[in-house]
């Protein structure tokens, strides 16, 4: 795998599909009776930071214009997988590589998915420059892909990325990551792996954002090209390597008390046996 | 075998989009293909209006429901709302993608006209009278220079008007008294146009006036103006509901239109009316559907989060079956409404069902908004919740394009036509 020869940007955007957190009131995810996982019957759509990664790669278009030659979205998952690859093309994406697994197959893994997603990289005949993905995707919340595909291909990487700027000249890029600290900013070369964070995605209220596909994209997406796949077309094991024991939800919530001033704030911290509390 | 039957219908399906989407009246296709037509439920969509509804209702979740509420009490639409519509292809739905449009069925207008009006009837109203009456008009009637013209300007950014009703004539709506007077290569047009939905924000206007009164109705004739040939608006309503609609009395005083502005032919007027505004009907029962479910789906929640003795209200018996007959009226205007919409795109006739669903989806509206204010209680009065507005919006539902009585009295001549 050789990034592209000319001044010219490829970029990827791995999108994940999985159940949907969304506004409709009918929709609540529940444990499964046995523990082991969520009921899968809810609508599924693309993870949330998954978005924000097309987005940033569209937006990342319009002002690179014509240095960006191709955004590629790619996915693994069964069938209906399609329909989240249709709606990033509809979001602005050029063409769509499906990695088709069966319905009943188990997820895969952070491990696997980097395995998979090197095999794409590499399969692809123009080279990669760019990778834009999700920080973390919001049904296991691993937050590992990125960073272990960027460790498979020995790619640099920048990750929980809020502002991407990339100088496809000088093949780098400059992205603003947001750390527990406040804002880093790296400098990166290209080829690189960048995860994309909430502040990404850039809430301008009647700015219309490339998630909403506007009707014109949509009708332009029939047109663009999905190329299907199989694991073993690019010679990856997807098994399970994790076992998952339990699946919980979360405590129901206990009430709380209210303090007068600080001094009581702290005595009841420090009774609740949270003992690092600056006096 | 089956399965080569479901993709050459298929096939015929996407064939018939195309048909319609070339924007001449479709005529039924071939006996041969519809026999191979799939039974499919009305709740079969294809992939892109599937993708369109999502998407709208997305924006309409994002965008539009923050400034709902203070639309309303300031009676204004949002400028950056309307260019955000244009920018979202809601604009030109059906117009061709060679005039700018989005090349889509007239199944998805009716799909963005329902979503919209979950979050704001206004906003939808607004939307279904500039595609389904003006784009539609232009579309059908129009010249190929004037499709060339106007089409695209429409479908990128110039807001229009449909321009019929006056103070003396409404349901009498060819009694109309506008009349336009030949000067050279102008007409003169003279009158006053009311009840003019979009007409404040508006830059392209389809006005009906009479050139020749003593042909009575086959005088009607349907012209095309811009705002800056000197549209007046004398006064804008002050509304019960659809508030951030704009709603006007718009005077027409010596107003000259180039000749090359009259659509589809002097006196043709009369036909070109009643023609749209059948298909204005279903975009309205879709905005009333949407509205109806607009209201249910937020008032419905609330009951299972207020407790009163000790439970929720919601699961109180006599709510809950409330609840029911209201999710069954919405669900019949539903299918009423998406019914209508694919015998309009299959070519099929319309009138009687675009009657029925628009008169049924209206009186659906009234309902289940008022019963949602009453299930969510005193919170449900106040403007807070925005329920109230849906109830507030559903009244006009029952008097525009067409009142109630005139839908019965369509259904009803169509019955007398059947049996007697």
């Amino acid at each position: 795998m050789r990034p592209s020869a000319a001044r010219l940007l490829n970029i990827l955007v791995p999108i994940k599909r999985h159940w949907c957190r969304t506004v409709d009131y009918a929709v609540k995810i529940r444990v499964n009776p046995d523990q082991k996982g969520i009921d899968l019957s809810v609508k599924h759509s693309m993870n949330p930071f998954d978005e924000i990664a097309v987005e940033e790669a569209v937006r990342l278009r319009e002002r690179l214009k014509d240095t960006v030659k191709s955004i590629k979205v790619v996915t693994i998952g069964p069938p209906k997988a399609s329909e989240t690859l249709r709606t990033a093309l509809a979001m602005g994406a050029d063409a769509g590589i499906h990695v088709e697994v069966p319905e009943s197959a188990p997820a895969p893994e952070p491990l696997g998915v980097a395995k998979a997603l090197r095999a794409v990289i590499q399969r692809e005949k123009e080279g990669v420059d760019l990778v834009i993905m999700g920080k973390q995707a919001i049904d296991d919340d691993a937050g590992q892909t990125g960073q272990i595909l960027a460790g498979l291909m020995d790619w640099a990487q920048a990750t929980f990325a809020s502002k991407v700027e990339v100088d496809v000249g000088k093949k780098q890029a400059n992205v603003t990551r947001e750390i527990d600290g406040g804002l880093q900013e790296l400098q990166c070369r290209l080829p690189l792996i960048v995860t994309t964070d909430l502040r990404c995605r850039r809430l301008l209220m009647w700015c219309t954002e490339p998630r909403y596909a506007s009707l014109p994209n949509i009708m332009k997406a029939k047109k663009k090209p999905i190329e299907k796949l199989t694991p073993a077309d690019l010679q990856v094991d997807l098994t399970p390597r994790l076992e998952t024991i339990k699946v919980a939800e979360p405590p129901k919530r206990l009430g709380g008390g209210k303090v007068e001033n600080v001094d009581q704030l702290i005595a009841k911290l420090k009774e609740a046996g949270i003992t690092a509390v600056a006096p | 075998m089956l399965r080569n039957i479901a993709r050459t219908a298929q096939n015929s399906v996407r064939l018939g989009h195309r048909l319609s989407r070339a924007g001449t009246r479709s005529f039924a296709r071939t006996a041969a293909v519809l026999s191979e037509a799939p039974l499919n439920s009305l709740d079969a969509f294809t992939d892109e209006e599937q993708m369109l509804r999502e998407s709208v209702a997305r924006f309409a979740q994002d965008v539009i429901a923050p400034k709902v509420r203070e639309m309303d009490e300031a009676e204004m639409m949002e400028p950056e709302l309307i260019k955000a519509l244009f920018e979202q292809g809601l604009m030109g739905i059906e117009t061709s993608i060679d005039h700018g449009g989005a090349g889509s069925s007239f199944m998805s207008a009716i799909i963005a006209i329902e979503e919209l009006a979950k979050v704001d009837p206004s906003v939808s109203v607004m939307c279904d009278v500039h595609n389904t009456l003006v784009n539609t008009v232009i579309r059908t009637y129009g010249t190929q220079e004037q499709q060339d013209k106007w089409l695209p300007q429409l479908a990128e950014s110039k807001l229009g008007s449909f321009c019929l009703s006056e103070p003396a004539s409404g349901s009498d709506a060819f009694a109309l008294q506008t009349r336009a007077v030949k000067d050279g290569d102008y007409w003169v047009l003279n009158g006053s146009k009311m009840w003019i939905t979009n007409s404040y924000e508006a830059e392209v206007f389809l006005i009906f006036a009479n050139v020749d009164p003593s042909k009575g109705y086959k005088g009607i004739t349907c012209f095309i103006a811009t705002k800056d040939m000197g549209i007046q608006i004398a006064k804008k309503e002050q509304k019960l509901g659809i508030r951030a609609s704009s709603t006007c009395l718009i005077s027409l005083d010596d107003l000259r239109v180039p000749a090359e502005n009259i659509i589809g032919g002097e006196g043709k007027g009369y036909k070109i009316a009643i023609e749209c505004l059948n298909e204005g009907r279903i975009g309205i029962a879709a905005q009333m559907l949407g509205l109806a479910q607009g209201a249910f789906d937020k008032a419905v929640p609330y009951t299972y989060q207020r407790t009163q003795f000790g439970q929720p209200v919601g699961t109180f018996q006599g709510l809950a079956f409330q609840q029911a007959r209201a999710a069954m009226e919405i669900e019949a205007a539903r299918l009423l409404t998406y019914n209508a919409a694919r015998r309009k795109e299959e070519g099929k006739p319309f009138a009687r069902e675009a009657a029925m669903a628009k008169l049924y989806a209206s009186e659906v509206a009234q309902r289940v908004s008022g019963a949602a204010i009453e299930w969510a209680g005193g919170v449900g009065f106040t403007r807070e919740t925005g329920i109230e507005k849906y109830w507030r919006d559903s009244k006009i539902g029952a008097i525009y394009e067409g009142t109630s009585n005139i839908q019965l009295q369509t259904i009803a001549k169509l019955i007398q036509k059947q049996y007697s």
